[in-house]
């Protein structure tokens, strides 16, 4: 029995379980809270951008925020022209714009809006990357810099209210490619895009980092200086790494936006971009499948806390995030693990002479 | 007369590295102060000196860590390594040894050489990269020559001190240098895992030019080809063990004063 439960904790096998959990469940909960499971099912997909790049890479953005924001507010724009009647959203009636400025107007078709979503913020990343990494920014000096370009954008996208919406954001949508946003067939439809993206976005980074690229990024974590003294030009792989997480959380912010029906400064700002790490860290980081599972739940707690008790739960995730810290700072992952090696040590007991190697180590510092 | 020739010999062969009039400065102070040095192919040189004499920051001019402000270093006849990064400056053939072993200790042994192989390491290469037959004979190579066999899928932070150090010269080694360049690579060994070093040593000089930044003196007077003493950033001298311990002017320096006969064995 040991033995198959701490197969069953294997890395792949968890992720096909939690699929197949996110695959049945809106057949035994309302339409209400399968669309809210989908916004969670977003923020997974986010953050396992962020864990290839903090987890693995060690490189810790408290901005992805602003490439979750791209994302989403492309789509929003996108959905705003799809449902207006006359030549521009209301918004910018109300502020006296008659004619579609060209940033607008580029996403007006469906496809350039889905590709833009992913590569605006890619490249948009690579450019702002290029140069901090460049000039060797890093550690806490470059996470400094994230929060201010957080701050940066929300303040730009304020203040630009002809364009963006201001503080309300971009809302009112009422179809999506054609289909009704109301319609409960739609909604469980973009529920199940999003399952469809997580698995794509989380088997593509799992053979990432199980390549020799992969390991060069746990390098870069661990050993930054040997590993440029190996002939590696370190600054271009995070680069590449930042634009990688930069185009998946524009995915992210996506897919939010369609399942939300709103996108506002407030949404993606410093608090956001901080809460998406804490996913990380909670569900324990270098790990993929772990902040998967750490975004869903601190995610389904907070619903539950702010429905039940809305007062609570700020202190509820306070307390969460201290308690991991002190007693997991492997986060969720480290329990599993050591469920796991206590099954390993029956096995091998049973098993006597056979030696068990671990050697793909989880590796979280 | 033998000993001409054999010199006549040396002198034949092309030089590796040359250093001239090398100055490194921080600030007002100069670390190294017109340096001339030069290394020629398939030479194990020992560079000693007292504490501050500039051995280390020597090490880190030529491998692109510190900027040097004055002089030369050309590198195999032609390369200029003034102007190239510290990735360029390995892609050229110049591999590093730090003084504390410095690896991957989340990644395998085998891990650790796969990364430092010597192979196209720009971003997409790698990202698209497999692993051959090849590499792996390879790696295997190494980890034989470095006494790593067992360990090959051990997570390298387990590995004991004496390990790391062997390690870390296999990963300098796996890119396949022209110049090994080791800073104190027996430092915190034992007596056993010294002798293994240095053996290592000759064996991969066979493969390389190799300069050793030293302080144990049984090590140097072992293993010692050539021998360049530096004291205060300056070339005091060079030459073989025999020399240099004849030399007054290194005993000054070691002893303090002159003469001391006992302190001069010990040297």
């Amino acid at each position: 029995m040991q033995t198959i439960s701490a197969r069953l904790l294997e890395r792949k096998w968890l992720f096909l379980a939690l699929i197949i959990i996110l695959l049945i469940l809106p057949f035994f909960i309302s339409d209400f809270r399968t669309n809210l499971l989908g916004r969670y099912i977003a923020f997974a997909i986010l953050v396992i951008g962020l864990d290839l790049l903090w987890g693995y890479t060690g490189v810790l953005s408290l901005g992805h925020g602003i490439f979750f924001g791209l994302g989403a507010y492309i789509m929003a724009m996108h959905l705003s022209m799809e449902s207006m009647t006359g030549a521009v959203p209301d918004f910018m009636t109300w502020n006296g714009i008659t004619e579609l400025p060209w940033f607008w107007a580029i996403f007006s078709n469906a496809i350039s809006a889905i590709i833009g979503a992913i590569m605006v913020p890619m490249i948009i990343a690579s450019i702002l990357s290029f140069f901090i990494f460049r000039n060797r920014i890093r550690d806490v000096y470059f996470t400094i810099l994230t929060q201010a370009l957080v701050l940066v954008t929300t303040t730009l996208i304020v203040s630009q209210q002809s364009f963006t919406g201001g503080t309300n954001g971009i809302t009112g949508f009422s179809t999506i490619f054609g289909y009704s946003l109301s319609s409960p067939a739609t909604q469980k439809g973009l529920y199940y895009i999003s399952v469809g993206s997580l698995i794509v976005v989380f088997l593509i980074c799992s053979i990432l980092v199980n390549s020799r690229f992969g390991k060069t990024l746990i390098a870069i974590r661990d050993g930054e200086n040997r590993l440029r003294f190996s002939g590696y030009d370190t600054s271009m792989f995070k680069v590449l790494i930042f634009s990688l997480s930069a185009g998946i959380a524009g995915l992210a912010g996506m897919l939010f936006v369609m399942q939300v029906g709103i996108i506002s400064p407030t949404m993606i700002g410093i608090i956001p971009s901080i809460e998406m790490i804490l996913w990380v860290a909670i569900g324990g980081r270098g790990t993929l499948i772990g902040p998967v599972i750490g975004a869903i739940l601190t995610n389904s707690a907070k619903t539950f806390f702010s429905e039940s008790y809305p007062d609570f739960w700020l202190y509820f995730l306070g307390l969460v995030f201290v308690i991991i810290v002190i007693f997991l700072p492997g986060g969720l992952m480290s329990l599993v693990d050591k469920v796991k090696r206590r099954g390993g040590k029956h096995e091998k007991k049973r098993k006597e002479g056979t030696e068990r190697k671990e050697t793909n180590h989880s590796a979280v510092g | 007369m033998k000993k001409n020739v054999k010199r006549v010999q040396k002198e034949k062969k092309p030089i590796i590295l040359q250093s001239d009039k090398l100055s490194v400065r921080f600030g007002g102070f100069y670390a190294i102060k017109e340096f001339d040095f030069s290394i020629p192919h398939g030479e194990l040189h020992f560079l000693i000196g007292p504490n501050g004499a500039g051995k280390t920051t020597f090490l880190d001019a030529v491998c692109g860590k510190t900027k040097y402000s004055e002089g030369t270093l050309t590198f195999n006849g032609t390369t200029n390594l003034a102007k190239l990064k510290e990735y360029e400056i390995v892609r050229e053939g110049i591999g590093r040894k730090f003084q504390a072993p410095s690896i991957f200790p989340f990644l395998t042994v085998f891990d650790n050489l796969e990364l430092a192989m010597k192979q196209d390491k720009r971003v997409f290469p790698i990202l698209f990269s497999k692993m051959k037959d090849s590499d792996k004979a390879k790696i295997d190579d190494m980890l034989s020559l470095i006494g790593l066999k067992e360990q090959k899928n051990v997570v390298a932070k387990t590995l004991s001190h004496g390990q790391k150090q062997w390690l870390e010269i296999g990963m300098v080694m796996m890119q396949e240098p022209d110049l090994l360049m080791l800073d104190e690579p027996i430092a915190g060994m034992t007596e056993e895992e010294e002798e293994k070093t240095g053996e290592l040593l000759l064996e991969l000089k066979k493969r390389c030019s190799i300069i050793v930044v030293e302080h144990d003196m049984d090590f140097v007077r072992k293993f010692a080809e050539k021998v360049t003493v530096m004291h205060g950033g300056q070339l005091l001298c060079d030459g073989t063990m025999e020399e240099i311990q004849r030399n007054e002017r290194v005993m000054e320096v070691y002893l303090g004063k002159k003469g001391d006969q006992a302190n001069a064995k010990a040297l």
